[in-house]
């Protein structure tokens, strides 16, 4: 499953009750739409890092970075491949 | 729609002879006649909004109509009992203290709030202080979430950010206290066929700084419909004492100060209040922008965060849903 088809299952398990009914798009924002407020916000950052194995710094936590399946999806997939390269050049 | 005036502080000026009649005049008339009711209850925290609540109730209904309830527990200030004593005394209202202290160490809530804060601040013991505070959202692009502050007996600081389970842990123990505080006044008010009145003012009723059953239940919210300036404004007409109109505003709620900005998105109130009205009154950034010395760009962020609030508001202020209208 992609990262984006991931974020995808958890904000319509979690926030949508399973009715996302072809609206949520990947460019759909999660706060203009209402479908998170902050404490939503916590708890995709805590699915992010539970599940890939990561930390978010605080300057991660920005609306550019977080407010779409798009915008998490590119941030992510960024993030983990400069982990990467930091593994493999340790 | 734009106004057709420049926008300024001004535009929360009010006349305050006239406002204190209005609300003193809807005061008798909903106390005694819509709720027939005897007098009020007051919970008197020794800051501007529920004095001014006092004040106001005096004044409409008569000293001996009031009873001002002092409901500290361990974290409160010092100063909150004693200015709110200050002002029971000034009214000459009676004035009743209760420690809520024993409620919630009973109820679990001081143990449930360290457990939570200990999440994700594992070193956090007995004697360690702590806050809850919002980063700045007006000068950057950052989402309204929270961290915890703790600060050890030798002063040493340590910020974490919340993750959900200890953020929601933190909210809802604290929450106990304003329910608390709420139990005592509807004892009082049941004991005596009182009425209960909120002090909650508009800028903490629009963005849901309240706690649901909590300090947002009441019988009646004599300042709900005033911004934080015009209830200053208020204060000065009513004669409440000058420590208590210039007494930094707190929210009194953690063991270390939390200051109201602090909880407001990281500008000053005065600054917060012309947000919010600029924000209710369909004014646009721009033109709000020069009234509170932000840019635009701050001013679109502030809204932002306020159209965040209260949507998450919504919740608490909506009354309970039926099945079937009757």
């Amino acid at each position: 499953m992609t990262i984006a088809n991931e974020l995808r299952c958890f904000i319509v398990d979690n926030y949508l009750y399973g009715q996302a009914n072809g609206w949520l798009t990947e460019d759909t924002s999660f706060l203009e739409s209402a479908i998170l407020d902050s404490t939503g916000i916590l708890e995709l950052i805590g699915f992010i890092q539970e599940r890939f194995h990561i930390r978010l710094e605080d300057e991660e936590i920005i609306p550019d970075n977080l407010d779409s399946i798009r915008k998490v999806a590119n941030f992510l997939s960024a993030k983990l491949e400069s982990s990467a390269r930091q593994e493999v050049t340790a | 729609m734009s106004p057709t005036i420049p926008i300024s502080p001004e535009a929360l000026r009010i006349d305050p002879a006239a406002e204190a009649d209005r609300i003193i005049t809807a005061l008798r008339s909903i106390v005694f006649h819509q709720l027939k009711r005897k007098g009020v209850v007051v919970g008197v925290s020794g800051g501007v909004d529920s004095s001014v609540v006092a004040y106001l109730c005096c004044r409409a209904l008569g000293g001996e109509r009031v009873l001002a309830l002092l409901m500290p527990e361990t974290d409160s200030s010092p100063d909150s009992l004693r200015l709110g004593r200050l002002v029971a005394d000034s009214l000459q209202v009676r004035c009743v203290l209760e420690d809520i202290s024993p409620i919630l160490t009973a109820a679990r809530s001081y143990e449930r709030r360290d457990d939570a804060v200990r999440m994700v601040v594992p070193e956090y013991r007995e004697g360690d202080r702590f806050k809850i505070v919002l980063p700045d959202v007006v000068n950057e692009d950052r989402y309204s979430i929270f961290s915890v502050v703790v600060q050890s007996p030798d002063g040493t600081t340590n910020k974490v950010r919340l993750n959900p389970q200890a953020y929601l842990g933190v909210v809802a123990a604290t929450n106990c206290k304003q329910r608390a505080r709420k139990l005592i006044e509807y004892y009082y008010a049941d004991l005596l066929q009182f009425a209960v009145a909120g002090t909650a003012n508009r800028l903490e009723h629009d963005l849901g700084f309240f706690v649901k059953n909590g300090d947002g239940a009441a019988d009646c919210k004599p300042i709900a419909h005033l911004y934080k300036s015009q209830v200053f404004q208020l204060a000065e007409y009513l004669g409440v004492p000058e420590e208590i109109r210039t007494r930094p505003p707190t929210t009194d709620t953690y063991s270390l100060e939390q200051n109201q900005e602090e909880f407001y998105f990281s500008i000053p109130l005065a600054q917060m209040d012309l947000c919010l009205f600029g924000f209710n009154a369909g004014i646009s950034p721009e033109d709000l922008a020069p009234a509170v010395a932000l840019t635009p760009q701050q001013v679109d962020r502030a809204y932002r965060a306020i159209e965040s609030r209260q949507r998450a508001a919504h919740y608490l202020g909506h009354p309970p849903c039926l099945i079937e209208s009757f």
